[in-house]
């Protein structure tokens, strides 16, 4: 029982750090097509900004700072990517995503230059470094950090796609790009602000990140992102909902399958990818339920055919 | 009347799409009152002439030769969303309704920043959807997305309404309600209307520019073209409604 | 504007050295194979050469070190023209290759090591089950339909990475983890054996890279290549004519997966041992980051992107440039995308012209 909801709750921190990551890749993708590979260094560099400054302040004013401080990191990069590199190759979403991967080279191999191969160490502080007693079971307190922060993301994400008029356009450009524009809208000033909204949320996955591992290294942000891309395909682009669901499935299977199934989570979740595409109409998108209930049970098979 | 300039001009429009040539030379004046229709059969380059004035051609579609102007400015090469914003409403052929989005996001959407909202003009030709305005538009009927799309081209003051096919796909009683809507429209805005649809045609239009081929095969009154029988046979190829068995 | 009708731009077949041809018209129907020849002549004989480069290379032309980043250069080239044939020739887009060059290579390895085959029947098993292997799993990529082309790519990036955890794992020791497996010599001929035998591997990496160019430029010449355009540049219009895209998209998919478990082959043996970052997707991306180097769908673009970047790759380092060679070729390769649309072999072309 307690081992269940360690492994749970876990699980549920791991979903809210690939949340973090995946929101912002299924907007990007969803709006302009483009797959971008460099959400992962966006998150790399962020991490490091933000370990730099809690190195510096230190404490929990500094993880807060930091926490800023490497949200602020994803924010630019992202914005500074759309408007230098991507902004000119509009319409050609081939070279998008080529110069995408490029950076994400290109931007570990600078991390690495410049801070070194070796993993870090994240200083977290006290505060966040204990554990707590749930039902008999400790759990790290890290995990309802990232719970929490994942919900409120969420729930501003979703305020932000159906209160706001830019809202609105992203949710209408995602559906149908060309007319957005025929209503008089500039769709490029959406893309911007959806490669700013993901470099964001990229940045405080890194912050996040480094408190669930506590370390840090150049290729962090790229084994993230693979995981990060299963979580777009099985969510599909239905809504950010579909999106955290999705996230929060992977990240179960991914623990559970981790300790029932003798440390495979990894290959369980591609796995559950496969059963997922599968399963799924061609074509056709489903409603997030049906998609979410086939998501699940694929996830039980999943997990019986691993303790067999 | 013939004095007054027309709203939107075409002269030799060039449009290549995947290295072959859809239209050819097309030029025709749109006037700045009344109902233009654009008619011909299925085929002959009427969408593609009107999303290539709008700059809405698909990938691998570019203008090689021409020039449009709207109310005298050249808005050939210019983003959609520019010249959009100069003041033209557009309901494309499959009415571009956000299927995801209620009926009133839809209409919020098209609202231009900074003009006046005729939301009571809206809902007083169609109080529909002012009763569905909560409602996803995917789950609207074909009649009421083609509402929406109509509605949202009168939202703003434009100097030009474009709408795409209206009528296509809509059952005999919905097809004269959409008629008498645009009616009621023309009276307020110019409208360039395509239109396979003859007796829709024969109620709303005052002058026609018929495409045959990719090229401007006629221009003049609309309703002396229909009353010659065997012209409009010769350019339309119909005598019944079918627009099936075209090229 | 690619109107200049050089003779190597007309089909041809595998680039055979045939004796020389007596009639006019069979020295038409050769011509296209002179350069191919002459280039194959030139880097056969490279060995037979002890000039110095200095800076360039660190020994003379035929010292181990050199022929061994030849060799290396030389399967890359391979790798990057077989990668081509779905990106360059049917327009997919795969993030999942690296699975097939390390399953080649370790397939190899543990036939050799674990079930005590000699190199040759070990490498032939290895190619069979991992053709098979990509016929299965090429099938569930291609399914990815409802999210397009990008969903092919997450998914076999999804398989690859799989792959890869699996290979760092070493599950019951393996695959021997981050280390990786030192070649299994006792399986190995003894003449691919030991530094003095690196010129026979060199030999047999262009043998493999002669292989590549001959498969790849010969089944793209024949109506099947024609079809693979077809569906690069329009799929519908390949549909519509009657022809099932699916059969021949993964026709392309498995083929460019037997030729990249057949590079792994080789690659552990030029690098005496498989490597857990030959099953990395970051693996992947360097073989499109070659490809669109060299120039994408061209014959000759994927092999010198592949020469081209590998060397770079393998010297960078040993300049003392303090950094490292990996930011380089990555913003390189950014600022190709957009001075060099085309690839180099593009851009020699638009100056010849």
């Amino acid at each position: 029982m307690d081992t269940l909801v360690l492994l749970t709750l876990t699980g549920l921190g791991l979903g809210a750090l690939y949340f973090l990551i995946a929101s912002g890749l299924a907007l990007i993708f969803g709006l302009m097509d483009v797959l971008n590979f460099a959400h992962g260094a966006f998150l790399t560099v962020a991490c490091y900004t933000a370990w730099r400054t809690a190195e510096t302040v230190g404490g929990v004013p500094g993880l807060l700072l930091a926490a800023v401080v490497g949200t602020a990191t994803g924010l630019a990069l992202a914005v500074v990517v759309e408007l230098v590199l991507i902004r000119r190759l509009y319409g050609r979403v081939r070279e998008q995503i080529l110069v995408t991967v490029g950076l994400s080279l290109a931007v570990p191999a600078l991390v690495q230059t410049v801070w070194g191969a070796d993993a870090r160490t994240f200083p977290v502080p006290d505060a966040l470094s204990g554990t707590v007693g749930v039902l008999g079971a400790r759990v790290p307190v890290n995990r309802f950090l990232l719970i929490a922060v994942a919900l409120l993301v969420l729930f501003g994400v979703r305020l932000f796609l159906s209160r706001t008029r830019y809202g609105l356009i992203v949710r209408a450009g995602v559906e149908d790009r060309a007319m957005v524009t025929a209503l008089g809208i500039d769709v490029t000033r959406a893309f911007t602000l959806v490669f700013a909204l993901g470099g964001a949320l990229a940045g405080l996955a890194g912050v996040l990140g480094g408190i669930y591992f506590g370390s840090l290294s150049p290729h962090q942000g790229t084994s993230l992102l693979v995981f990060a891309f299963v979580v777009v395909i099985i969510g599909g682009l239905v809504s950010i909902t579909s999106v955290a669901l999705s996230a929060l499935s992977v990240g179960l299977v991914q623990q559970y399958a981790n300790y029932y199934a003798g440390g495979y989570g990894d290959l369980a979740v591609v796995f559950l990818l496969a059963a997922v595409v599968l399963t799924r109409p061609a074509g056709g998108t489903g409603s997030p339920l049906l998609r979410l209930r086939r998501a699940l049970a694929a996830h039980r098979t999943q997990a019986a055919g691993g303790t067999a | 009347m013939t004095s007054e300039p027309p709203i939107l001009t075409v002269r030799g429009l060039d449009v290549d799409i995947a290295g072959s040539r859809i239209l050819t030379g097309v030029g025709f004046d749109v006037p700045a009152s009344g109902v233009t229709a654009l008619l011909g059969r299925n085929g002959v380059g009427k969408t593609t002439t009107i999303r290539a004035i709008l700059g809405l051609l698909p990938d691998g579609g570019r203008v090689t030769a021409g020039r449009v102007t709207l109310a005298g400015e050249d808005i050939t090469a210019e983003p959609t969303h520019r010249t959009v914003r100069r003041g033209i409403g557009y309901a494309p052929e499959d009415r571009g309704v956000f299927a995801g989005l209620t009926v009133a996001e839809n209409l919020a959407l098209a609202e231009r920043p900074g003009h006046v909202h005729h939301y009571d003009l809206v809902h007083d030709l169609f109080p529909e959807l002012a009763a569905r305005r909560g409602q996803r538009a995917g789950t609207l009927s074909g009649g009421q997305q083609q509402m929406v799309a109509i509605a949202r081209t009168l939202l703003n003051d434009n100097i030009l309404v474009v709408v795409d096919e209206p009528t296509k796909g809509l059952a005999p009683r919905v097809v004269t309600e959409a008629t008498e809507v645009l009616e009621r429209a023309a009276e307020r805005v110019p409208l360039l209307l395509v239109e396979q649809n003859l007796a829709v045609v024969r109620r709303l239009a005052r002058s026609a520019v018929v495409l045959d081929a990719g090229q401007v095969v006629h221009t003049g009154d609309a309703r002396e073209l229909l009353a010659d029988t065997a012209r409009t046979t010769a350019l339309l190829g119909v005598g019944s409604h079918s627009s099936k068995g075209a090229a | 504007m690619t109107a200049t009708r050089t003779p190597r731009a007309t089909p041809a077949a595998a680039p055979v050295k045939g004796p020389a041809p007596d009639g006019a018209g069979r020295l038409r129907r050769i011509r296209p194979l002179t350069l191919p020849a002459g280039v194959l002549l030139l880097l056969a004989l490279l060995p037979y050469s002890a000039v110095e480069i200095p800076v360039l290379l660190d020994g003379p032309v035929n010292s181990p070190g050199s022929l061994q980043l030849f060799a290396l250069c030389i399967v890359f080239g391979g790798l990057a023209l077989g990668y081509d044939l779905m990106f360059g020739r049917t327009g997919l887009l795969s993030f999942g290759h690296a699975l097939y060059i390390a399953g080649g290579a370790y397939g190899t390895q543990l036939a050799m090591a674990e079930l005590g085959l000699g190199l040759v029947p070990a490498a032939l098993l290895t190619v069979v089950l991992g053709t098979l292997a990509a016929v299965v799993l090429g099938a569930i990529s291609l399914r990815t339909l409802a999210l397009g082309s990008v969903g092919f790519a997450m998914v076999t990036l999804a398989f690859a990475q799989a792959g890869s955890i699996y290979v760092e794992r070493n599950p019951g020791g393996l695959t021997g983890g981050e280390e990786g497996l030192p070649l299994h010599v006792e399986g190995v001929p003894a003449a691919l054996v030991g530094v003095q035998n690196t010129v026979h591997i060199y030999w047999l990496a262009l043998g493999y890279l002669v292989l590549v160019a001959a498969v790849v430029w010969t089944v793209t010449a024949r109506p099947v290549g024609r079809v693979w355009q077809g569906i690069r540049d329009n799929e519908q219009r390949v549909a519509v004519l009657g022809r099932s895209p699916f059969a021949y998209k993964l026709g392309a998919f498995t083929l460019a997966s037997a030729l990249a478990v057949l590079g792994g082959v080789l690659h552990l043996l030029v690098t005496a041992g498989a490597t857990p970052h030959t099953s990395t997707p970051e693996f992947t991306l360097t073989l499109l980051v070659m490809v669109v180097l060299g120039g994408s769908g061209t014959r000759w673009g994927p092999v010198v992107g592949g020469v081209l970047f590998t060397y770079l790759d393998q010297r960078l380092g040993g300049w003392n440039l303090g950094v490292e060679p990996m930011l380089v070729l990555g913003a390189l390769f950014v600022l190709a995308v957009y001075a060099a649309p085309g690839g180099i072999t593009a851009l020699g072309r638009r100056r010849r012209s």
